[in-house]
């Protein structure tokens, strides 16, 4: 049973993307074939995760080879859960952007739709990485996910998602290459890449071997999962996709970092070389990122700091090494995945209803669209760790195994965690009073840089004058260029813009970049110009795939005690380490 | 069969020179930078496998002659992977070009926006001076400014020596 099941999380989605670009001209057929087989994911998952909870851990040796040398699909009750949190958001996700697309009605102007086919592969990779029982192939299943993120983040091909495309694509490689350079050490220090057997031959490997080894790992997962000092690169360049792209990025992407480094150190090196630094860093994302967030004034950047500073909760509780530690990271990571990305949906809702991201221009939302207003504060005081949440048990557990420890650096830890729990609320509560409470008189200039962002996205192409041809230009006098950022000038803007050549092309790049880059549609401007986007209603399909999101994230409070219960499970599970390894061994002996 | 020296002095010098390049802030070093980062992964994974050895085909070689194939599939398998994501990568800076006629890295954003800040630091100005519609709500900071942000960040870096000797300073900073 196990074995037909557990590659289909892999091969499903795989199937569904070559599907859905054969089917690529006919949007509404791609769109079915997509939620389709997401759906399917979803099902297989749930299954697998009551078979693996029901007979703990199984592995599959695909194609039938000869265990240490076969790739094998291990599912044990982390991996499991992972997969099925992680195709439900997907769903969700998908079915949000299906949503957009229809409501920006932009299916008919691009020659092939590439979204959806790319985002299949982009699950086929998550569930990859969550599945593969060695090395190398969790570094495949990285760079699937990481590959199609590439071209998800950089879809539409505008300047600032360009640019923070490179960021990302550069600093992804980077943390590949050194996950490449340690399998390779792995590899000559003990002659596998096989987990299970690595688990039996790491310990006997000499201290200092071990460390560079594990450290190098570590190094590796910390880039992707963005823990401090390792994160910079996620505010710059999550911000800039589309509202789905960047939800699911948010919700999983990092966490998968975050299921390597539980691996590592559960699995791999279980002695705790590195507890103590990851500690530290655990504390320095925390705090370093949620003080970034309280300093953004745009929502979305304000959400990718948060995410950072939250990776930090999940890190603490791996460092424990505690049963109880590692539990509440699994909770964590659980209700981090679904909430993150509840609150960039809602982010990409606020930029449709209010036209900007920007905190100061909002006004008045609640008044103007109270479903939107309960839409974003029931996830926002969940990540902010408020009773009856799940983010307050899962902030709960993890503070409780910091005490349950004891240890003066735990302790430090807990103070840290509960500082950070007060800031995302500030932060939160900034969000709110500001584009939900106040009244919308009191917003200054609304939304002309979304204006000027979306006039001129149009002409931020190839057709553009070279520089050399208008070098002239460049000793215009400065109050062009003030005209040019004037706020209440967009149109003016746009047309003094068209004629500068270099300097007004920088200007409008500046203002494509500082503006957050319109509602996720993929393309700069399709035919919406006339849209006006304080008086845009909020479309159905995107709002109730929102809610139900939200509906999701409170359903996690309902079921939090089973769940902790599970992931409780999963923890012992994880520290035992036998289960993991007597299930690739044990399947030999079983067939 | 002992181990040879040349491929450690091969790997580490592929090393060096594409961390060398990748600290640049031409795309096209970068690419190089990452190219020579691949090369050498992708001989440490070679070498991984010991020293060298015949081809693991049967009836070609004895057991105990044969190199570990491993590493070789691994090898493969991270070519191809690198080969794509180059390809990628390339693509992009070919549209960074079309789109800003720069193959450089950019200033990131944040920088952008504190150099953005400077000028209109709320402090200076008297709100009762400013059309109603530019009132600050909450604070100043997220006005827009006159403020050409190349041309600050250019100054801001000036004495910051560079490795891009021969190519055209960014934006702003030559005007």
């Amino acid at each position: 049973m196990i074995g037909v099941l557990a590659p289909l999380p892999v091969l499903l989605p795989l199937l569904g993307a070559a599907a859905a670009l054969l089917v690529g001209r006919h949007s509404r057929l791609q769109r079915t074939v997509s939620i389709v087989v997401l759906t399917a994911v979803v099902a297989v998952s749930v299954a697998l995760l009551l078979i693996a909870d029901a007979n703990g851990a199984a592995a599959v040796a695909v194609g039938d080879w000869p265990v240490p040398v076969a790739i094998m699909l291990v599912v044990d009750r982390l991996s499991a859960l992972m997969l099925i949190v992680a195709s439900t958001v997907g769903l969700g996700v998908l079915v949000f952007a299906v949503g957009q697309g229809t409501a920006d009605g932009d299916d008919e102007n691009t020659p092939l739709s590439i979204f959806h086919p790319t985002f299949l592969v982009l699950i086929a990779g998550v569930s990859y990485a969550f599945l593969a029982g060695d090395l190398f192939n969790l570094y495949v299943g990285f760079e699937v996910l990481l590959t199609s993120s590439y071209v998800l983040l950089t879809m539409g091909g505008s300047a600032p998602r360009i640019r923070a495309g490179i960021t990302y694509v550069v600093v992804s490689l980077l943390s590949s290459l050194l996950f490449l350079a340690s399998i390779g050490l792995v590899y000559a220090a003990t002659g596998t890449v096989n987990l299970a057997q690595l688990a039996g031959r790491l310990g006997d490997l000499p201290a200092g071997t071990q460390l560079l080894l594990h450290s190098m790992l570590l190094i590796a997962f910390a880039i992707k999962a963005a823990v401090f000092p390792l994160s910079a690169w996620l505010p710059d360049s999550y911000p800039t996709a589309p509202a789905p792209v960047t939800a699911v990025f948010a919700g999983l992407l990092t966490k998968v970092g975050v299921y390597a480094i539980i691996r590592t150190q559960t699995l791999l090196f279980p002695d705790g070389a590195l507890d103590d630094v990851l500690m530290w860093a655990a504390l320095a994302t925390m705090l370093i990122g949620i003080l970034g967030a309280v300093a953004q004034g745009d929502i979305r950047r304000l959400l990718s700091f948060t995410l950072v500073s939250h990776i930090g909760y999940m890190v603490f509780g791996i460092a424990l090494g505690s049963a109880a530690g590692l539990a509440g990271a699994i909770f964590y990571v659980v209700h981090h995945i679904a909430i993150q990305t509840t609150l960039f949906l809602v982010a990409g809702l606020i930029e449709r209803r209010g036209g900007t991201m920007a905190v100061d221009r909002l006004g008045g939302l609640a008044t103007a669209s109270p479903l939107l207003a309960v839409l974003f504060f029931v996830p926002a005081m969940n990540l902010a760790g408020i009773p009856p949440f799940s983010g307050f048990i899962g902030k709960a557990g993890l503070l409780g195994a910091g005490i349950a420890d004891g240890g003066w650096g735990a302790y430090v830890l807990v103070g840290g965690a509960v500082v950070t729990s007060l800031l995302t609320l500030v932060a939160m509560s900034r969000v709110w009073t500001r584009a939900f409470w106040r009244p919308p008189a009191q917003a200054p200039a609304a939304d002309t840089a979304a204006a000027a962002a979306r006039d001129a996205g149009p002409d931020d192409g190839p057709d553009e004058a070279p520089p050399g041809t208008d070098e002239p230009d460049d000793d215009t006098p400065d109050d062009e260029t003030a005209d040019v950022a004037e706020p209440a000038g967009g149109a003016t803007s746009t047309t003094q813009a068209r004629r500068t050549g270099r300097r007004g092309a920088w200007a409008r790049h500046v203002a494509v970049a500082t503006a957050a880059p319109e509602g996720g549609d993929g393309r700069p401007s399709g035919g919406d110009e006339d849209r006006e986007p304080s008086l845009q209603p909020l479309p159905g399909v995107m709002t109730a795939a929102t809610a139900v999101m939200v509906a999701l994230t409170v359903g996690l409070t309902v079921i939090a005690g089973p769940l902790y219960g599970m992931t409780d499970r999963a923890a012992r599970d994880l520290l035992d380490r036998t289960p993991y390894i007597e299930a690739v061994y044990g399947e030999e002996a079983d067939r | 069969m002992t181990p040879t020296i040349v491929l450690p002095v091969v790997i580490g010098g592929l090393y060096a020179a594409g961390v060398y390049l990748l600290l640049d802030r031409s795309l096209t070093r970068v690419i190089l930078g990452f190219l020579l980062l691949g090369n050498a992964t992708n001989l440490l994974l070679l070498s991984s496998s010991g020293p060298a050895a015949l081809a693991p085909v049967f009836g070609y070689a004895e057991e105990e002659q044969m190199s570990d194939p491993l590493p070789q599939a691994l090898v493969l398998t991270a070519i191809v992977i690198t080969f794509g994501v180059t390809a990628f990568l390339l693509a992009m800076v070919q549209r960074s070009w079309q789109l800003v006629r720069q193959e450089v890295i950019e200033v990131d954003e944040e920088d952008r926006r504190v150099a953005t800040r400077e000028g209109m630091d709320a402090d200076d100005m008297d709100p009762d001076d400013l059309p109603t519609e530019d009132r600050p709500a909450g604070k100043g900071n997220t006005l827009p400014s006159d403020v050409d942000v190349e041309e600050r960040l250019a100054q801001r870096y000036a004495g910051v020596p560079s490795d891009d000797i021969g190519l055209p300073p960014t934006r702003g900073g030559q005007s």
